[in-house]
């Protein structure tokens, strides 16, 4: 179970993650910020609410990062410690800016 | 030993991490333990049911161990798919930066950094990998 909540500002949008973000999820998400993140210079996702990732949720923020490297900047927020050390490991700290 | 068998299809996914939760609960993991040994199961599953059976759908099972001497939880699953062995394949390389980054590999990448240990057997037709977590 994983719900999406954006929130839209001039150019920036919020993307707030809640429950788990895994091989069923994550489809839903990338579909949410393809339709969404065209003309963005500001992404953000919060993931204060987010329990679990697994690498299907990571390869969507992978490419939400690569998107816009080449339109603006994109942070992640609120990330937890549990989530923090997957990140970690998987070498996604140094991809990603985490505030 | 516990186990479930089930069709190794996305549908299931939850059916098989809800097993592994309740069994993990019984044992008193921790949350992040539950939340790498989840993961690891994810991404064994989730190979299991892309690439075991190509495009018929086959069975998955997956056992569950308490092996109480060790504190070690022993999760199996096991498949009669293609021959295949996870660990064979080269770990991606996670120094990259986004752009070289590939998507593939960083499954049994996560399998690999958050089990004590992991071991695969080929018999009698079976795939099967086994992991091992230390649960406090």
């Amino acid at each position: 179970m994983l719900t999406i909540s954006k929130e839209n500002g001039n150019n920036s949008l919020v993307i707030a993650l809640n429950g788990r973000l895994d091989t069923t999820t994550a489809p839903q998400l990338e579909e949410s910020v393809k339709e969404s993140i065209e003309g963005i210079t500001e992404l953000c996702f919060d993931l204060e609410k987010l329990a679990y990732i697994s690498s299907a949720g990571l390869r969507v923020l992978l490419s939400a990062q690569k998107t816009m490297n080449k339109q603006g900047k994109m942070i992640v927020k609120n990330v937890s410690e549990e989530v923090k050390e997957i990140f970690e490991v998987t070498g996604f700290s140094d991809i990603l800016t985490i505030v | 030993m516990k186990s479930i068998e089930l069709d190794a299809t996305l549908v299931n996914l939850p059916k098989v991490i809800d097993f592994i939760d309740q069994n993990l609960e019984e044992v008193g993991c921790d949350m992040k333990a539950q939340m790498k040994i989840d993961i690891s199961v994810e991404e064994l599953f989730v190979n299991i049911a892309h690439y075991a059976y190509h495009d018929v759908v086959g069975k998955a099972k997956i056992t569950f161990e308490y092996l109480e001497e060790s504190r070690m939880v022993r999760i199996q699953l096991v498949d009669c798919g293609m021959h295949y062995d996870p660990l064979a394949k080269a770990d991606p390389d996670i120094t990259l930066s986004a752009e070289e980054r590939e998507i593939g590999g960083l499954g049994i990448l996560m399998v690999k950094k958050n089990m004590d240990d992991i071991q695969y057997e080929y018999v009698d037709g079976q795939n099967i990998t086994s992991i091992y977590k230390r649960v406090e």
